[in-house]
């Protein structure tokens, strides 16, 4: 009795097993991202009620993968490098200059954003977007840990020339995350 | 899209090397076999039991009988190996002749990249999943991996050769009969790696150089309306993102080069024939057709795709 009883309980745990499952074609988290999209806290009236996107793919290792291809393929790595930073904002670190959440992530690809982040609205299907959006969160550790892919250790990261520097968490700047 | 693809059709000295050895292997493992059966039967209805069992006379005799076949099997087992070593080292022999071609082939997931190389930069172009071939002419293919790896096998042409993520292999083919001939990726590459294919083209040096000329022109301009609306439908939209059609600003390199797509004979590494249905297809439902390939779907409107269909159709 215990032996089927621990075959089913073994059973089930693949079951639950989704962070390798693989959507080739479905429709995107979100369509309407950037009308629920919030840059702020402070709302006329009290606080609405929170409206948050969820991303499956923050949950699924084979979307984040995708993403890192897409990362590499789309030309992110020009300016922001392997997620250190150049041209372009550092993404590891936990500063957010337009906001952490998925949907602001999703925003500024497809907006764009001053000083130089190209908007890729058109460009990008809504898909790969969304994986891209997966992935960098994850280099910013913001996705659970057993979908996350490797990440060197000796990645540093600086902010660009000409900008303020950040507060990490240790409350130096430009220190190894 | 019946092309043929066996090692038992050679159409070059290699894969003719390889399809002899098949032939001697076939023929000697038939001619054994059948001597087996034989001595199998013989000695079930025809045993003669001797009269005494502890006669040294037919103790001798049956060593006699299993030294002589052993002899036999050793020697036929030599022939096969020196026939075996000797073809194996004529397949990957280079074929001397400074007239080759160059052609450097870049294994994707999954499609092929195949690139012409030359001595003038401005001669050299990439196309993907079909290679043209002059006959009588040595080919040097230089292969490589763009991800993991794959193996490139023309069983027409020649035996199969990795092409490995790092390194450069070099393999060495000839066709002396004019066709077209379909290979396949011979290493599990992943999801679509059964829709790996390719096609090589081998044509009469005319009608070779001919292609030649036409493959380095950059890709034609659209003529009527409707295929301008398709080429801005194609530099607007996401397909610049990956692919690149010379002439135009479209210059995306880790998907295959458009600028002649009319003129190759499938689609999708030779998985469904080029045809303006089977473009459509592919274009608004790339998941439908191959899962898992690097092309998205599409939110295309019916115009709009009729017209990128049209623009794609007239790049001979």
């Amino acid at each position: 009795m215990t032996r089927v009883f621990a075959i089913l309980l073994l059973a089930l745990t693949t079951a639950a097993c989704e962070r390798e499952q693989r959507r080739f074609s479905e429709a995107s988290p979100a369509s309407g991202a950037p009308q629920t999209l919030k840059m702020g806290q402070l709302e006329p009236g009290g606080s609405a009620q929170q409206v948050t996107i969820r991303s499956e793919y923050d949950e699924n290792a084979w979307a984040i993968s995708e993403g890192q291809r897409y990362y590499e393929w789309f030309n992110c790595v020009g300016c922001h490098a392997h997620g250190g930073g150049g041209m372009g904002p550092p993404l590891i670190d936990s500063r957010w200059i337009y906001g952490s959440e998925p949907e602001n992530v999703f925003a500024t690809i497809m907006q764009g954003r001053p000083n130089g982040m190209p908007a890729f609205r058109g460009r990008i299907p809504q898909q790969q977007a969304w994986q891209i959006v997966a992935f960098v969160r994850s280099i910013a550790l913001l996705t659970p840990k057993d979908v996350r892919p490797q990440r060197s250790d000796s990645l540093y990261y600086q902010e660009p020339s000409g900008q303020e520097p950040s507060r990490s968490p240790a409350g130096q700047p430009g220190r190894r995350p | 899209m019946n092309w043929p693809q066996s090692m038992l059709g050679a159409a070059g000295p290699h894969a003719g090397g390889v399809e002899r050895l098949w032939w001697l292997f076939f023929w000697v493992s038939a001619a054994v076999y059948v001597a087996v059966v034989i001595a199998t039967l013989l000695a079930i209805f025809h045993h003669r039991r001797p009269a005494d069992p502890q006669d040294p006379a037919h103790a001798h005799r049956a060593g006699r009988a299993i030294a002589v076949a052993t002899g036999i099997s050793l020697v036929l087992l030599f022939v096969l190996l020196i026939s075996s070593v000797q073809t194996g080292r004529y397949s990957i022999q280079g074929l001397a002749d400074p007239s080759h071609v160059n052609i450097s082939v870049t294994g994707q997931q999954w499609w092929w990249q195949v690139e012409y190389e030359s001595a003038i930069p401005s001669q050299t172009f990439v196309t993907a999943n079909e290679i043209h071939i002059p006959t009588g002419r040595p080919v040097l293919l230089k292969l490589q991996s763009g991800d993991v790896i794959h193996s490139f096998w023309v069983p027409n042409l020649s035996g199969k050769k990795d092409l490995l993520p790092g390194h450069e292999n070099e393999l060495w083919i000839q066709a002396d009969r004019e066709g077209v001939y379909r290979g396949q990726c011979a290493e599990f590459c992943g999801h679509q790696h059964a829709h790996m294919g390719l096609v090589v083209i081998a044509e009469s040096p005319g009608k070779y150089n001919r292609w030649l000329e036409a493959q380095r022109r950059p890709a034609a301009e659209p003529h009527d309306d409707t295929a301008k609306r398709g080429r801005d439908v194609f530099l607007s939209g996401p397909c610049v993102m990956c692919h690149a059609i010379r002439g135009t600003g479209a210059g995306g390199r880790t998907a295959p080069d458009l600028t002649h797509l009319a003129s190759r004979l499938t689609l999708a590494a030779a998985t469904v024939p080029n045809t303006p249905g089977h473009l459509a297809g592919w274009i608004s439902d790339a998941q439908g057709i191959k899962p898992g390939n690097r092309m998205p779907t599409m939110a295309i409107n019916a115009e709009d795709l009729q017209a990128l269909v049209k623009y794609l159709q007239a790049l001979k």
